[in-house]
């Protein structure tokens, strides 16, 4: 125990010092975070799932107030305690295959969340799998998921269905339902981790010869994905725009350039004069909220504004650790974070003619530095994730399916408790 | 505007119809039903063997053109007694371009202003009307050339022609008779009549670009006699007035702009050249068309061969190198600049013997100019000046004598200076102060100096504001704005133009400035000023431009690609105090690495709530009505 609290302590400080900053890296290491504090978690026999609902919980609150605007990290708990949840309902529905009634009792007093899963029968289970938004026509689409749990159901019902004793039973459930739980959260790592390749197939689908291109600052999402039309043989061209202050569009037309692509990198002012010649754009994401809007790199929205006003495809590459399934409400200011003004101007150099003196209240120089802006789902053609391209409109379902109902507030839970 | 709506009122709104309908009978259908007199017109000049039915009727979209409609220069008595008269087109035209001219006198004819009045013309997208003024004398010589007139045509002369409309009536019902039985050689007629008539609408638009009347008079003769070797009257006569006419229209349609993509033009400008530009090596291709050099190489060079360039003036070889160097920049300060180097050039000018003063002077501004474009390419605000300048030498008396045209001249710069660029300004910030209230959040993007003029005027009136200034990348020169505001005592916040959107919540208004306003409402100005007006326009907040009218232009852009200016791409690639993402090399090494560095772009007209002129306060949509009207005074002042 000591040994997660320090683990998830120093994540928060990172967190907090931005030091890890990016949806992949802070959702990774959540995921890795989570993962040994379920490790650890000791679980009795009765209410497993809660008790490991309730730690993965705990540990998520403090990981999302550290740094509220990584979204990537709320998903990731979001995620993971969907995982507990699925895992857990899949072993119940398992033990219920094998007919016994006695072994569902102990979830009744399940006091994290009453309304989960009040197993009495065959029927109840199939009810419940029904409120957890996930119909038979998206079953396929999860079945290509990795990170499902689908895959737990067959393996259990040999051994559970047997008619042990009760106690022998839910020891082995107990480890199983961890075991299970940890597989499936590795299995999420692994999704994380390859979730760029994954998207980057789909490349050529998008893609075609004489193309070009406009994208703003650097997203590793993006740099694979033209690589890969790149490596498809073929020919295109790429418009980078700075993407000031932060200036990580040179690093991507480094890269570019270091792979063969033709790269001409622009000022960001010079967007509404280019696109007119662009042929689509294609950018990455921070989140991709469940309306369909996307916090992206400061910059964004006038990229998408100018893409519709000359009837170019604004393309979005977001891998689905960055699906948040909150609406975001004024996200403009909600969602952001202000940078140092240190990047736009230089400490001192206005100090010479601000009069310091006089000043009663507010200086008389402000300097802001957004790190985010907020495109409408309206300004997005396109949204290109790990399981195919989707519509602005059709988000919220594709995020029913990571997320269950009962986690997309994280903070509800906790206000009474403290 | 009153004219304008006077007119409206007067118009019996028009109802579309659209169907199979037989027209009204045609003998009444006189001026009281123009839609139906126009398209039986049309039907029979365009169908000979008589099918007057035409399935669908619309009428002609109502000419919105504000030119037609525009108060004219009280100075100028307007008569109403001259004949219209009016060109249908002959039948060779397509049925939907049967394009009738009408061409109604609304001025005088002035004899010392040549055989051609000013006239105005009209271009409907639609129908082509060209409403002209036409020498009564030299082309009105058959009545049976006369025609029926376009609707709208006939519109404006119910209103300006009001004796001629009587005139009108009766040919009208004339050319319907005459319409089907005229012979070969008659039609051959009537068309030199009306490209007569075409060429006459031109003359005012040229009529007071730079250029000396009379000259080279033989070309336009000569083309004009091989086109009329039918002999017809109408040709015959036509020869007199040709002359100017054919002349004038060549200058009047704008100078097509040098393309850098034409080797063999660049190989020729280069030979003439002072400035040895070298090509910058990574070139964008879509830029081709531009030039692209490098920067910062020749300058020393240049700095070092001051006293050995025998032919250029010392002045404006110094306003040359400023150029080059970036030390001036912003319209009006260059254009200033630039004149007053001419100031100096015109002072210290003598006549070389055998030579007179208008042409040898225009000669040597000419090749000045050429050399500013060497240096930077000339903003339209120069070239504008130019113009002015150039009209003012050929308008020069030859008898004058050379200390007196010297001294007209210069009083004729300052004139210019004064009243288009500092009075302009001032007219222009007691226009924009109207539109600051108390507790306004203001957007200016870098920097403009009539809007700062604007910011610091409204600050000394007491109004309470706060301005947030947006820069960009690479010149950065909103902190130039920001640290004068600043000093001033303005409160101001400062972002990179990415975070505009995030900013715009805030703003109440957004003023820009523009190094110049088109003919189609687009406003040409620095980079990112489309952008910060397309997200303001996003957010529904109002975008002012402020923008001096000597910078209209009656050229018209509809992309930034066109027409553009590139700036030194190294400033793109390396980001000072940002070491890290500098390219090795400069990034010159490889071919596939270019970098872009517009200096201009375009901003679409329907971005703009108004812009504010020294004429007052004009959506974009009047800017070519300004550009015809005033553009006379421009030159003439």
């Amino acid at each position: 125990m000591p040994d997660v609290h320090s683990l998830v302590n120093e994540f928060i400080l990172k967190l907090k010092k931005r030091k890890v900053e990016g949806s992949q890296a802070t959702a990774r290491l959540a995921a890795v975070l989570l993962r040994s504090v379920i490790s650890q978690q000791r679980i009795g026999y009765t209410n497993q799932a809660g008790a490991l609902i309730d730690a993965v919980k705990a540990v998520g609150e403090q990981l999302v107030a550290a740094n509220p605007v990584e979204i990537a990290v709320g998903n990731i708990v979001r995620r993971v305690l969907h995982i507990i949840r699925d895992e857990d309902l899949s072993l119940t529905t398992a033990a219920m295959a094998g007919l016994n009634l006695s072994a569902v009792s102990d979830d009744d007093d399940d006091d994290t969340s009453p309304d989960d899963h009040p197993v009495l029968s065959a029927a109840a289970v199939a009810a419940a799998a029904r409120s957890t938004l996930r119909p038979p026509s998206l079953q396929s689409l999860l079945e290509d998921m990795p990170d499902s749990a689908a895959v737990p159901h067959t393996s259990s019902s040999g051994g559970d269905s047997e008619g042990k004793s009760k106690s022998a039973d839910k020891n082995s459930r107990s480890r199983k339902l961890k075991h299970d739980v940890i597989e499936a959260v590795n299995e999420l790592i692994q999704d994380i981790d390859t979730c760029h390749e994954q998207i980057a197939e789909q490349a050529v689908e998008h893609i075609h010869h004489n193309e070009v291109i406009l994208t703003l600052g650097s997203s590793r999402t993006v740099l694979q994905f033209l690589c890969a039309a790149r490596e498809k043989k073929r020919s295109f061209r790429v418009f980078v725009a700075e993407g000031a202050p932060r200036y990580q569009g040179h690093l991507l037309a480094k890269e570019l350039v270091a792979r063969g692509l033709q790269t001409t990198l622009i000022t960001d002012s010079a967007i509404f004069a280019m696109i007119s010649r662009v042929n689509m754009v294609i950018v990455g994401a921070h989140a991709v909220m469940a309306n369909g809007g996307v916090i992206a790199p400061v910059g964004l929205n006038m990229v998408a504004l100018a893409a519709q006003r000359h009837a170019v495809p604004f393309v979005v590459l977001a891998g689905s650790h960055k699906l948040c399934p909150l609406y975001p409400h004024n996200p403009e200011v909600l969602l952001n974070e202000l940078r140092s003004p240190s990047e736009l101007l230089d400490f001192g150099e206005f100090s010479d003619c601000m009069d310091f003196g006089s000043g009663l209240g507010s200086p008389l120089l402000h300097v802001v530095n957004p790190a985010f802006d907020y495109v409408p789902p309206k300004l997005v053609s396109l949204f290109i994730t790990d399981t195919g391209g989707h519509n602005p409109s059709y988000m919220y379902r594709l995020i029913a399916d990571y997320y269950s109902a009962d986690d997309l507030v994280l903070q509800r839970k906790a206000a009474p408790s403290t | 505007m009153e004219p304008r709506r006077n007119l409206r009122t007067v118009i019996d709104p028009k109802v579309r119809k659209v169907g199979f309908f037989a027209p009204p009978d045609r003998s009444q259908s006189g001026l009281a039903d123009p839609i139906s007199a126009a398209s039986a017109v049309q039907a029979s000049s365009s169908s000979p063997s008589g099918n007057t039915l035409s399935p669908v009727m619309i009428p002609p979209p109502r000419h919105h053109s504000d030119s037609l409609v525009h108060p004219q220069p009280s100075s100028r008595p307007v008569l109403h007694s001259a004949i219209p008269s009016s060109y249908t087109a002959a039948s060779e035209f397509s049925p939907t371009a049967a394009s009738s001219y009408t061409s109604g006198s609304r001025f005088p004819v002035d004899v010392e202003d040549g055989p051609f009045s000013p006239s105005r013309l009209a271009k409907g997208t639609s129908v082509k009307v060209l409403a002209s003024s036409v020498p009564n004398v030299s082309l009105v010589t058959k009545p049976s050339n006369m025609a029926a007139s376009d609707r709208s045509g006939r519109m404006k002369m119910n209103e300006m022609v009001a004796p001629g409309v009587e005139v009108q009536n009766e040919l009208h019902g004339n050319t319907k008779l005459s319409k089907d039985k005229l012979s070969k050689a008659e039609r051959r007629a009537l068309q030199e009549s009306q490209r007569a008539a075409k060429a006459a609408a031109r003359v005012e638009a040229s009529k007071g670009s730079a250029g000396t009347f009379g000259t080279a008079p033989a070309k336009a003769a000569k083309a004009a006699s091989r086109k009329s070797d039918n002999a017809s009257v109408a040709a015959s006569e036509k020869k007199v007035g040709d002359r100017p006419v054919e002349k004038e229209r060549k200058k009047d349609v704008p100078q097509p702009r040098m393309q850098y993509d034409d080797t063999s033009r660049v190989e020729k400008a280069k030979r003439r050249a002072v400035v040895k530009q070298t090509e910058a090596r990574n070139r964008v291709e879509l830029f081709r068309h531009l030039p692209q050099y490098e920067h910062g190489s020749q300058l020393p060079d240049l700095v070092a061969k001051f006293f050995q360039l025998e032919p250029m003036h010392p002045a404006v070889y110094k306003v040359g190198l400023h150029y080059l160097s970036g030390d001036i920049s912003g319209g009006n300060a260059r254009c200033i600049a630039m004149l007053q180097a001419f100031q100096e050039v015109i002072k210290d000018y003598s006549t070389p013997p055998e030579k007179t003063l208008s042409r040898d002077l225009t000669a040597k501004i000419s090749s000045y100019v050429s050399f500013f474009t060497e240096c930077r390419p000339l903003s339209v605000s120069m070239g504008n000046a130019i113009r002015f300048l150039k009209s003012r030498i050929a308008k020069l008396p030859l008898t004058m004598s050379e200390s007196e045209a010297k001294t007209i001249l210069q009083s004729d710069i300052d004139h210019f200076i004064n009243e288009k660029i500092v009075v302009a300004d001032k007219v222009i910030v007691s226009h924009a102060v109207t539109k600051i209230r108390d507790g306004d959040v203001l957007l200016t993007y870098v920097t403009s100096s009539a809007v700062e003029m604007i910011l610091q005027h409204a600050y000394e009136l007491g109004k309470q504001f706060r301005v947030v200034v947006v820069d960009s990348r690479p010149k950065l020169e909103g902190q130039f704005l920001l640290r004068r505001l600043v000093a001033k005592g303005i409160s101001c916040t400062y972002i990179h133009i990415n975070a505009v959107s995030y900013i715009m919540h805030e703003v109440t208004r957004v003023f820009l400035g523009a190094s110049a306003v088109l003919s189609n409402g687009t406003i040409y100005s620095r980079v990112g000023t489309a952008c910060v007006a397309m997200v303001a326009h996003a957010f529904q907040v109002p975008v002012l431009v402020c923008c001096e009218a000597y910078k209209f232009h009656e050229r018209v852009q509809l992309d930034s690609i066109c027409s553009n200016e590139l700036g030194d791409p190294d400033a793109i690639a390396s980001v000072p105090c940002r070491e890290e993402l500098s390219f090795p090399d400069g990034g010159t090494k490889s071919e596939n690495l270019q970098f872009l560095n517009l200096i201009y772009d375009v901003m679409p007209s329907d971005y703009v709530s108004m812009i504010i002129t020294d004429y007052g306060m004009v959506p974009p949509t009047s800017v070519p009505v300004i550009v015809r009207e005033y553009r006379r005074e421009h030159l003439w002042i």
